[in-house]
């Protein structure tokens, strides 16, 4: 498979192809084609995924290396791609969910009028976020890094001329994410400081072969696992950097199932466990990963419940679901959290383009409180987003049980047991906010604003077959990952040899087995969570009932803290934004102004004065020069004589 | 025997003459006139020391000063009448047409 690095000419291919044509072919043709380099792509990820199969288990790494790329003094980066199981899983999922996604915007973007530049944009991102997996040192990868966080800020502010909120534009909301993911690119810059200070490299396999013989301090481990952590939580959208993520659903909804649920937040997690000997070597930092996730899991599911966006809804579902991988990895168990980003691009993929689909019926309305009775007319969409809400929830047998599962089965077994019981509860508010979101927008009675109701239509096939497709994927996707209990865990075993320098940590993750009847009690558990939550949604929001109508009409002040989303906007408005800015108003105003502007024009005012003292001497008059002229004699005659 | 003492007072005197006037005058003519008693001031100390020194150079430089002096009174006349015709009058002071 020589051919793997065609896999990130293709996207370019198509956006160069795109941007020539611009609008002189249609939305059809211009998606097409984008669509098809992203296909391509998405074969050779599969043609990838068959030479690293044919290889024995131990030898499953295939580097390609380009070209040169920087040589200075002791630091060497090469341009180099990286084909291990890892980078295989990730491209797999980027192209083949990202392939629908293009597919779906051909519809999706059918009435809009700058749709080359959308699909440009689309195909910009592919290429970045295939950098990004592919890459095999830490260079690489930040580029695809930096490459994705472009893309992002240029598509979610890709209605730049809209608003987002009556007090937030699109182009605003596209500033707050490319801001809050500067942050952590910060912390990211200053890790890959750290690392080629201690290992002398960039490069994964010299880093991590290094780190594993001649470990550095334990201090700077930590510090570097924490400052990677504060990357992923940047582009994750982990707390304390989740912000920018609710607001990037200012971006057309394919872009935000793409970009802000399926691939590009996940870089994060991919980062994480690429760096799995690293953070082995750093325990504090690993569990620090663990609680972040968990804490976020938890917060984000909360602020979902109260929020009437769907896409709000989906957005913080998108970060609590991140907060469930990072758990994962916390919890030593890398080959769950990636199962979880696989899993987690189907199903979130599949709500977003539902979402996208009941927003392109109905004229732009995305308050689900004008929705309802939605079933009837969009069965197809309602179908798909029943499977998906179905598999988000953790119902027993779709892909989001298995992978939840193994997740909250490692946080029981290497982490605290409070980590672990804050991820059930989550398990039981992701399926309470799921069910909500479901039954407020396709059950009931119609809540639709009447010039609306007449036109309500389902979507065309180009939009409800990739529907489909990934309604299938979000049934099965999980079968690869059955707990030890059921079956082989195909995923972990491909995996495995991704992870294989963990087995040279003495003590890492050696916690043993969970017995049979432990791992049944822990599924039973779950399960019991999502029906909790399914039953309670159906309570409050189906089956007319006192409660229920009591317990929706008041809203207490925490029910608002909740609507409000904790408030953390305010928050970090007032305790960083304000000053911030204060101070960057004072440094403008005496740095800036007084002191720099001020040199430059006391030099100018020197300047000016001599002229004027000059000035005085030069009258125009022939006699006072000569005057001058004699007294100057004068002076030399004097001079001469005394 | 020329009284070389009485000779150089003279000759200081005349360009101290001339200088004076022409720094303080405003009168074309009359500046123009300082400017010749200078030169003559001068020529009246080349011709002096060319005599005691029994060398000719200094009478010859004189009369190359002489030459000179006419040859500018020409130029120099010639202005001030073209400036008399143009302002109708010769007032340096007021010949500032060419200042900003």
């Amino acid at each position: 498979m020589t051919l793997f690095p065609l896999i990130l000419l293709f996207p370019v291919l198509g956006l160069a192809i795109n941007a020539i044509l611009g609008r002189r072919v249609s939305v059809k043709v211009t998606g097409s084609i984008a669509s098809a380099a992203v296909f391509l792509s998405f074969l050779t990820a599969l043609g990838g995924l068959r030479a690293l199969l044919a290889l024995p288990e131990s030898e499953r790494v295939i580097i390609y290396r380009l070209w040169d790329w920087i040589s200075a003094g002791s630091l060497h980066v090469d341009l180099a791609l990286r084909l291990d199981p890892l980078s295989a899983l990730m491209t797999l999922v980027v192209t083949g969910v990202g392939f629908l996604i293009h597919v779906y915007s051909i519809g999706y973007m059918s009435h809009d009028r700058d749709y080359p530049r959308f699909f440009i944009y689309l195909n910009l991102f592919m290429f970045s976020m295939l950098t990004l997996v592919t890459g095999s040192n830490f260079l690489v990868l930040f580029v695809g890094w930096e490459g994705v966080g472009l893309c992002s800020y240029l598509l979610i502010g890709f209605w730049f001329d809209k608003m987002f909120t009556p007090t937030m534009s699109n182009s605003s909301a596209g500033k707050k994410a490319f801001i809050v993911n500067r942050i952590g690119d910060f912390g990211f810059l200053l890790a890959l400081f750290l690392i080629f200070k201690y290992f002398g490299s960039l490069d994964f396999d010299s880093v991590f072969t290094t780190a594993l013989h001649h470990p550095a301090p334990r201090a700077a481990m930590t510090a570097i696992g924490l400052l990677l952590l504060l990357g992923a939580t940047g582009k994750s959208a982990q707390i304390p950097l989740f912000v920018w993520l609710p607001d990037a659903m200012a971006g057309p909804t394919p872009v935000s199932a793409l970009i802000h649920a399926a691939t590009m937040v996940t870089a994060g997690v991919y980062m994480v466990a690429r760096s799995h000997v690293l953070y082995a070597l750093a325990p504090t930092a690993l569990s620090t990963v663990a609680i972040i996730g968990g804490l976020t899991a938890f917060f984000a599911a909360t602020i979902a419940v109260t929020q009437n966006d769907i896409k709000k809804v989906l957005a913080y579902s998108t970060v609590s679901q991140l907060g469930y991988m990072f758990l994962g990895l916390g919890s030593a168990a890398f080959s769950a959290g990636l199962f979880h980003v696989m899993t987690h691009a189907f199903f979130k993929a599949l709500l977003f383009l539902g979402a996208g689909s009941v927003i392109h019926a109905l004229r732009e309305e995305q308050d689900i409180r004008n929705m309802g009775g939605l079933r009837k007319k969009l069965p197809l969409t309602f179908a798909t987003f029943a499977i998906a809400t179905l598999a988000i929830a953790g119902m027993p047998g779709l892909s989001g049980f298995f992978s939840k599962d193994e997740i909250l089965a490692a946080a029981f077994q290497n982490g605290p047991r409070w980590l672990w019981a804050m991820g059930v509860i989550t398990a039981g508010l992701t399926s309470f906010y799921m069910f909500r979101l479901l039954f407020l927008t396709f059950f009931g009675k119609s809540r639709v604003a009447p010039e609306k109701e007449s036109k309500i239509h389902e979507s065309p096939k180009v939009m409800t077959v990739p529907l489909m497709i990934l309604a299938v994927l979000s049934v099965i996707g999980g079968w690869i990952g059955l707990p030890p209990v059921m079956g082989p865990n195909l995923l972990a075993n491909f995996l495995a040899p991704a992870f294989e320098g963990l087995h040279h940590i003495e003590g890492f993750g050696q916690h043993g087995h969970l017995s049979h009847s432990a791992e049944w009690i822990l599924m039973g558990v779950s399960t019991v969570m999502a029906l909790t939550g399914f039953i309670l949604a159906w309570i409050l929001f189906i089956k007319p009932s006192e409660l229920g109508s009591r317990l929706t009409a008041e809203r207490g002040s925490f029910y608002r803290l909740l609507e409000d989303k904790y408030r953390i906007d305010e928050i970090y408005d007032a305790v960083i934004i304000r000053p911030l800015a204060w101070l960057s108003q004072q440094l403008w105003r005496i740095v800036d102004e007084m002191i720099i502007d001020g040199l430059v024009n006391f030099s100018g005012l020197l300047v000016r004065v001599g002229g004027e003292v000059v000035r005085i001497f030069q009258t125009g008059y022939v006699q006072t020069y000569a005057f001058f002229m004699v007294l100057g004699l004068l002076a030399i005659l004097l001079k001469l004589v005394f | 025997m020329i009284n070389l003492n009485a000779a150089i007072i003279v000759a200081l005197l005349l360009f101290g003459i001339g200088t004076l006037g022409f720094l303080i005058r405003r009168n074309a003519i009359v500046v123009f006139m300082s400017v010749e008693l200078m030169l003559n001031a001068v020529n009246l100390l080349l011709v002096t020391f060319s005599r005691i020194r029994v060398d000719l150079d200094g009478q010859v430089m004189a009369f190359f000063v002489m030459a000179v002096a006419a040859a500018e009174a020409a130029v120099g006349l010639a202005i001030i009448i073209a400036v008399f015709r143009k302002m109708r009058n010769i007032d340096l002071d007021k010949a500032s047409l060419l200042r900003s």
